[in-house]
């Protein structure tokens, strides 16, 4: 059999595929979902030479494997890991040529969390409204893989890619996330505010595409009572009863009743999804520009 | 109104009623469709409209501080009629924070005329404004795990049907038959914010 696809034999703790998701659609309650790694999935796909926004696989901490129906180019960025081709080692960060049949393993996660595997041609499921990304929060999209799932490939572009190894940065030992306050920092005390740009937090393990959770000093509230639901943006640091902040990442919720303390620039939000659970994070204020 | 600045591309307006909400929305999409405004997503909520990915979020929230808001235009849309069993396992309990016989829960749900305030929680969910604030009523205490597709449910000042099955809180009143969302359809969402919405009981409900 000579079809393009790639047979997923195993499909990891969560693998799913992204593109660069779906924006425009917020105000009909879709997320805008897309790869959380957006340079290291854009990296992936330059090397086996397709369009950066082509669709691509994320999987978390313990990668997965597939078996290609025909020859494809890969390459593999993101969290740095251990990859093969029918148990043989090859280059991570590099495109590989991997044969069909032969079963390219991408391996668990040394550091950092989301891996990504370009192949050339992208990943060709059906778009739902303009993308591939599978959102988990609503749903839309392929269904995260499974064991034995077939995925249909596209069509290569031909370009190949003239590098042996891309620079990548390394997952953060410390995450420092640049915010701006607002725009309902008012809902919280002085102490609160001072608190959240000045203290420790750590990434909490119960952390995912929704939103990289924290865990530190519990923020109060200056004022009581209920937020009327109003629009989320991606990085928008929402604080729900509890007290610690949520930093809203690709699957979040178009709109929300909690207040926002602040908003993580969208540059470090790649880095936030690198970060492993226990990770120190610190919220950074910057001025407005 | 007021104009909130959201991160680095971002704009919050927030005005002081549902209904100004609406109007305030009515007239960003107005001016994207003439080219006057450039923005990725326009978000109209319950008391604030989200404009997000904007060119100069700082000039924009200038001139919207300075503007008057004009009044909501005429829309010329189709209603959306959506059929609803009144069978909730709710229904009594609506009824009696109503202070109404069961039976009237349908009269009163199916002879308000509704529009969608905004959307959310969900592909094609829209919170749906129209009953008269005596007609608020609490979300349950503990929320149900799974709430199926087709309910049509109370909380707050709003009513919404769950386009697919869900965990939610909202009080369950009826169910329909109506398909929310499709993403195989144009448009895919039968609800979007502005769509005015009845309800139309059937017959034996």
């Amino acid at each position: 059999m000579t079809d393009r696809a790639l047979a997923v034999v195993r499909a990891g703790a969560l693998t799913t595929v992204q593109d660069a998701g779906r924006p425009g659609h917020a105000h009909l309650g879709v997320p805008r979902s897309g790869a959380l790694d957006r340079p290291a999935a854009g990296l992936a796909n330059r090397l086996v030479g397709d369009p950066p926004e082509t669709a691509v696989l994320e999987t978390t901490l313990d990668g997965c494997a597939v078996r290609p129906r025909s020859t494809v180019t890969v390459a593999v960025t993101g969290a740095p890991c251990r990859v093969t081709v029918d148990g043989r080692p090859v280059a991570w960060g590099a495109p590989v040529r991997v044969p069909a049949g032969a079963l390219l393993d991408v391996g668990p996660a040394v550091s950092g969390v989301r891996a990504y595997v370009g192949v050339s041609g992208g990943i060709a499921v059906e778009p739902v409204l303009g993308s591939r990304s599978t959102d988990l929060l609503s749903g839309l999209g392929p269904p995260p893989l499974a064991d034995g799932t077939v995925l249909p490939l596209g069509r290569p572009a031909g370009v190949q890619a003239r590098v042996d190894v891309a620079p990548q940065p390394a997952p953060p030992a410390e995450l420092v996330l640049r915010v701006t306050l607002g725009p309902r920092d008012g809902w919280f005390t002085p102490e609160a505010v001072r608190a959240f740009v000045s203290r420790p937090y750590r990434v909490s393990s119960a952390s995912n595409r929704i939103g990289l959770r924290t865990e530190g000093p519990a923020l109060e509230r200056a004022r009581p009572g209920e937020l009327p639901s109003e629009g989320m943006v991606l990085g928008a640091v929402q604080v729900p009863p509890d007290g610690r902040p949520v930093v809203f990442l690709a699957d979040h919720p178009t709109t929300g009743g909690y207040p926002v303390i602040a908003v993580v620039h969208a540059a470090d939000l790649p880095a936030a999804a690198q970060a492993v659970p226990d990770t120190p994070v610190r919220f950074v204020t910057v001025r407005r520009r | 109104m007021k104009v909130l600045p959201v991160g680095e591309d971002a704009l919050l307006v927030e005005v002081s009623s549902g209904d100004e909400a609406q109007a305030l929305h009515a007239e960003l999409l107005r001016r994207r469709a003439e080219g006057t405004l450039s923005v990725r997503e326009i978000v109209p909520a319950a008391r604030t409209v989200l404009l997000d990915g904007l060119d100069a979020p700082a000039r924009l929230a200038a001139e919207l501080t300075a503007a008057e808001l004009p009044a909501a235009p005429p829309r010329a849309r189709d209603v959306v009629e959506i059929p609803v069993r009144y069978d909730g396992p709710d229904l009594a309990e609506v009824a009696a924070h109503w202070g109404v016989p069961v039976r009237e829960v349908a009269r009163i749900h199916g002879d308000t005329e509704f529009r969608v305030a905004f959307c959310g929680f969900a592909p094609g969910f829209g919170y749906l404004t129209g009953l008269p604030p005596r007609y608020d009523v609490p979300r349950r205490a503990t929320p149900r795990t799974a709430v199926p597709a087709g309910s049509v449910a109370l909380a707050g000042p709003y009513t919404g049907v769950y386009p697919r099955s869900s965990p939610g809180g909202w009080q369950l009143i009826g169910t329909t038959d109506a398909v929310l969302w499709d993403h195989a359809r144009v448009p895919a969402a039968l609800l979007s914010p502005g769509t005015p919405v009845r309800f139309v009981p059937e017959a034996g409900s």
